[in-house]
């Protein structure tokens, strides 16, 4: 299982799911209505790490942050 | 880097940073401040701040500032923040001025278009994403 967290303003509950790549945390997250405006805008972290690979591997225990468009100052 | 809960007490910060380089030998201290103006009614700003990101991509600037014989430093407030107080402010010390002067305008630049923090106006004692004004991070849309 790896962790899906939603940071800042998207303000839903972490999920737990099983995926092997980030293409299937994609596939996931496009069945859920409540994501669909925010996916095209969001930026992934794996770890911490920011990432832009969909065929990213992931292992059981993984976190990966799904971020939100940023305003800082 | 350092995170606060509430406005900067941008004097105290400046004044610190001041000291702390006193004998560092470098010709140019370049400060910025970020402060909250009053403007379609809001009461305050408000900040969420994801600080293991954050710590990371400052690190990352610290060691580009590092490369070109600079550092950076910056402050930034959690929560809510009234108009007419600070939010942000960030400076870089460099020997040479020209060097500052080009870092500070990229630091900041990056900082607002890579920094995971998320703003917020508040008005009436709500937060209201301030979606309009915020920007997609590098790489956004993979999931899509």
């Amino acid at each position: 299982m790896i962790k899906v967290e939603f940071l800042g303003p998207i303000g839903k509950a972490p999920m737990e799911m099983e995926a092997a790549t980030l293409a299937d945390v994609a596939a996931k997250l496009k069945e859920d209505s409540e994501l669909s405006s925010w996916l095209d805008k969001c930026a992934v972290a794996l770890n911490d790490t920011m990432v832009n690979d969909l065929s990213t591997i992931l292992k059981a225990g993984d976190r990966v942050s799904i971020l939100p468009p940023v305003c800082g100052g | 880097m350092e995170l606060y809960n509430g406005p900067l007490d941008v004097k105290e910060i400046f004044s610190r940073w001041l000291d702390e380089e006193a004998e560092s030998n470098y010709g140019a201290y370049i400060p910025f401040v970020g402060t909250i103006r009053a403007e379609d009614n809001i009461e305050a700003l408000s900040f969420d701040i994801y600080e293991p990101i954050l710590q990371k991509w400052f690190d990352e600037w610290q060691e580009k500032a590092e490369a070109r014989g600079a550092i950076v430093k910056m402050a930034h407030a959690r929560g809510d923040v009234p108009v007419h107080t600070s939010s942000y402010v960030s400076a870089v010390f460099s020997p040479k001025r020209r060097v500052a002067l080009e870092l500070i305008d990229e630091f900041v630049e990056d900082f607002k278009a890579n920094a995971p923090i998320w703003k917020y106006d508040v008005k009436n004692g709500k937060r209201i994403y301030a979606e309009d004004r915020s920007t997609p991070m590098d790489g956004s849309g993979l999931l899509a």
